[in-house]
């Protein structure tokens, strides 16, 4: 079924190509948004070595690659469920969707457990025992903050997304002709796995 | 425009994206190992090879880049180009400090 | 029967755009439309307004200038005059401007479309336009104070400010969200949406432009939109990412900056000279001259403009390295903008000039862009920045490109398009009256900066010595004359588009792109059918010299 011709007997124009062109263009402009802490973080990283080699020990591998796989899991579960839709198996592409927002909100409440041990022991932004330490240090948890509390943010913003996608799969609004929405919220969804890609080695892997 | 025609049929297996998660989770727990392992300053240029090659993954696969048109591959790489000298041109600053 | 039907039968073809009834009528029918060129026009009301916010801001300043020691208000109050007048006119005028009105207006037509990409996203755009509009607004009236950081927001300064710095950033922030939304929205119509034939080698010159534009817009915004959301967060949080007690690099944020707000100042330039490339063939009778090297230009000065910004802090502390290849590219990038003006000169040079409103203020941006341009090549030189970086040189030169370049650009095309626009035409002699009084007011204001700059008088300055008080009369008389010349275009403009004498003819100038091929003004869809394009455009003297043959053998 082509993806640009009209719905037959209306008269409405539909650009699924270019649907998902300004999509992509959108998330390149996210993708610059967190480019742009990437820089900041590979500038102070450059200076300030062995301090951020010495914060990261603060973090905790292990919860840090359990959300790197959790979010990996969740890309290959919205892929599928536009697999499904193209298929027409509309409940399993819904159930998909669903496991995409529990492995979603998974992750998030792993990083709350993170971060809430961290600021019992007083590391956080202008925590007494953050104060307490190097510049480097307290760069490296700054920009550790406000990176994964973004990359979070974003999180959250896609799980909102995935879910009205939820609804319009099960209302039918979204089907096996008509799926870009879903393709979108996938893309947006994917961008958001990938920036975690990055920010997980650099944050936890460099001790 | 008839490009759709391959995005649509080429997309219709599963396989392809459990593949692709087995790939991704074996990359993950390389990266990890390595970066137990004391090989110096390789340990992050590793892991910074290894990610990317991840994020290509998603972007070709998940993301479906390898099926749709040359315009969007361009589009990836003028963006990511942007990136890459804003990083070069900014350490012509402080490499030399 | 439905109204418009009733104006079809009435005047035998569809309504205008003005008059179309959609599914809301009244006021709703223009603050909910999703038509491009009512978009446009909302665009074009709020930015007037906020243009003369700026211009009033502007005027304040020059009368506390005219003399040494204070005169109308103190240092604080200066202080905060100066940051509104760059944030208003920057992020409310100048980087929206001409994309926003007449891009959002033109584009669809003129590569013969029925609308935009994403028509409601567009809207979005207007709205946040509009929030991040009032937000600024808000900022100077709350208790606090208005911000007196400069327009850049410089830490730690901004840090530590205790003026309403947390609304501007955020106001800032929703205006590049409205950028982003307009850029992504242009670079898709003008992929997806071209008329059959419309290769990229036939789109008007106008729509290289704009599309360079709104790449610069998808890529650079995000990252002033992080850096001042950082600002924010260092403010509220105390982070420590940039302020140097917590070991943040000052410097850091400016490369962060001006990352964007280099490339910023080609989103504020590239669309004007899409305008000349309009205007000009129109008004020699000309083909253009080198079609291609005025495109390809476009994609360069985007391209090459990404790779200079620090330029704008060779006295900060940077490496010597860093200075030397940042002069180098700075020299590189003059070099696609003056290809254009040869070309533009090469195709007035023998052309049948008609010295219209358009061409006026067309000849007044060569000459006032070029001087801009080379006063930046200037700066571009190490040596001479350490002397004139931070003086009223500086504010010279970004005047005369992005005023002298830009504004008078937008005011090009606003003579060149309200016929078509509004169906009306604007008294033209009065508008040849302030245009000399815009032309002159304008060099009196700016060019005496450029002499007091060199001498070292600093910008940002609310006193200075007696030496230098001579300059600042001509220039404060200057800002008087110009702003006789905008009172009265403003008058010409609102008092034309109610009043004026009704044009409906659809080629008034005589142009050769698909605007003069539509109504005037234009339906809702733009084009009864859509156009098959087989033409270059601005085929002049092709069809002169088809027309004497045919004449003559």
């Amino acid at each position: 079924m082509s993806s640009t011709e009209p719905i037959a007997g209306t008269h409405v124009h539909r650009d699924d190509v270019g649907s998902r062109m300004g999509m992509w263009l959108f998330l390149f402009t996210e993708l610059i948004l967190f480019g742009g802490m990437f820089l900041l973080y590979s500038v102070y990283r450059f200076q300030y070595a062995d301090e951020f080699h010495l914060a990261a020990k603060e973090l905790n591998t292990i919860m840090g690659a359990l959300n790197t796989a959790v979010l990996l899991t969740s890309s290959m579960t919205i892929a599928l469920s536009i697999v499904a839709i193209q298929r027409g198996q509309k409940d399993l592409s819904v159930i998909l969707q669903i496991i995409t927002i529990v492995l979603a909100l998974f992750f998030l409440v792993n990083k709350y457990f993170e971060w809430t041990a961290k600021f019992h022991h007083g590391i956080y932004p202008g925590g007494e025992e953050l104060l307490a330490k190097s510049s480097g240090e307290i760069l490296f948890f700054g920009l550790y903050y406000v990176m994964t509390g973004l990359h979070g943010v974003h999180v959250v913003i896609g799980m909102f997304l995935i879910a009205v996608m939820t609804r319009q799969t099960r209302t039918g609004t979204i089907n096996k002709d008509s799926y870009v929405r879903l393709e979108n919220a996938g893309l947006y969804w994917h961008l958001v796995d990938i920036i975690w890609i990055f920010l997980f080695p650099l944050f936890y892997l460099i001790t | 425009m008839e490009k759709h025609d391959y995005y649509h049929e080429h997309s219709h297996s599963y396989a392809i994206y459990i593949l692709v998660w087995l790939a991704l989770m074996a990359l993950t727990a390389i990266t990890v190992a390595v970066a137990g392992m004391d090989i110096g300053r390789f340990t992050v240029a590793t892991a910074l090879i290894i990610a990317s090659f991840k994020a290509y993954l998603v972007l070709s696969i998940f993301m479906h880049l390898r099926s749709e048109t040359r315009t969007f591959v361009v589009f990836v790489i003028v963006s990511l180009l942007f990136l890459g000298i804003s990083f070069v041109l900014l350490f012509s600053d402080y490499s030399f400090h | 029967m439905t109204a418009n039907e009733a104006a079809i039968k009435t005047n035998g073809h569809e309504p205008s755009y003005l008059e179309y009834k959609g599914k809301h009528t009244g006021i709703l029918g223009w603050i909910l439309s999703t038509d491009h060129k009512r978009i446009g026009l909302l665009y074009l009301i709020s930015l007037s307004l906020f243009f003369l916010v700026g211009v009033t801001f502007g005027f304040l300043m020059r009368l506390e200038l005219i003399a040494p020691g204070r005169t109308i208000m103190d240092a604080q109050t200066y202080n905060s005059f100066f940051t509104l007048h760059g944030v208003i006119m920057i992020f409310l005028f100048v980087i929206p401007g001409i994309p926003a009105v007449f891009g959002n207006f033109f584009l669809p037509i003129l590569i013969g479309a029925k609308d935009v990409a994403f028509p409601r996203i567009n809207l979005m755009s207007w709205y946040l336009y509009v929030i991040g509009g009032l937000l600024a607004v808000v900022a100077i009236l709350l208790p606090g104070g208005p911000t007196d950081t400069g327009w850049t927001f410089y830490v730690p300064y901004s840090i530590r400010t205790n003026t309403n710095v947390m609304i501007a950033l955020f106001a800032a922030f929703i205006l590049g969200f409205s950028s982003i939304l307009t850029g992504l929205n242009f670079v898709t119509t003008v992929h997806r949406l071209r008329a059959p034939g419309m290769t990229w080698f036939k789109m008007p010159l106008s729509i290289w432009s704009l599309y360079a534009t709104a790449w610069v817009q998808v890529l650079a915004t995000p990252i002033i939109g992080i850096t001042l959301l950082l600002v924010a967060v260092e403010r509220w949080l105390g982070v420590g990412i940039f302020d140097p007690a917590l070991g943040g690099d000052p410097v850091l944020y400016q490369h962060l900056f001006w990352i964007y707000s280099h490339p910023a100042v080609y989103i504020m330039i590239l669309p004007a000279m899409g305008v000349v490339s309009e205007i000009i063939p129109v008004f020699a009778r000309r083909t253009i001259f080198g079609y291609k090297f005025i495109a390809f230009s476009s994609i360069a000065i985007a391209l090459f403009g990404s790779l200079v910004w620090a330029h704008h802090m060779f006295t900060v502390g940077m490496s010597d390295t860093g200075q030397f290849i940042f002069s180098l590219l700075t020299m590189l990038v003059a070099i696609p903008s003056a290809i254009k003006v040869f070309n533009w000169v090469a195709t007035l040079y023998k052309g049948s000039i008609d010295l219209s409103t358009p061409l006026l203020f067309v000849l007044a941006f060569i000459f006032l862009f070029t001087i801009g341009g080379l006063t930046g090549v200037m700066q571009g030189v190490l040596s001479i920045d350490i002397q004139i970086h931070d003086t009223s040189f500086i504010v010279a030169h970004f005047h005369y490109v992005m005023f002298g370049g830009t504004g008078f650009g937008f005011f090009a095309a606003m003579h060149y398009w309200f016929p078509k626009m509004f169906g009306r035409m604007y008294n033209r002699k009065l508008a040849k009256t302030y245009f000399w009084l815009l032309f002159v007011g304008f060099n009196f204001l700016y060019f005496p900066m450029f002499i007091m700059g060199w001498l070292g008088m600093p910008r940002r300055y609310y006193d200075y010595l007696p030496e230098f008080h001579s300059y600042h009369l001509i220039s404060t008389i200057g800002s008087w004359i110009l702003v006789a010349g905008v009172l009265l275009m403003v008058y010409n403009m609102y008092h034309s588009v109610r009043k004026g004498k009704i044009v409906t003819e659809k080629n008034i100038w005589g142009g050769e792109t698909l605007e003069w091929q539509i109504e005037t003004p234009p339906i809702h869809e733009n084009f009864y059918d859509i156009p098959v394009i087989e033409t270059d455009p601005y085929q002049y003297k092709m069809n002169d010299e088809k027309f004497e043959k045919e004449v003559i053998s």
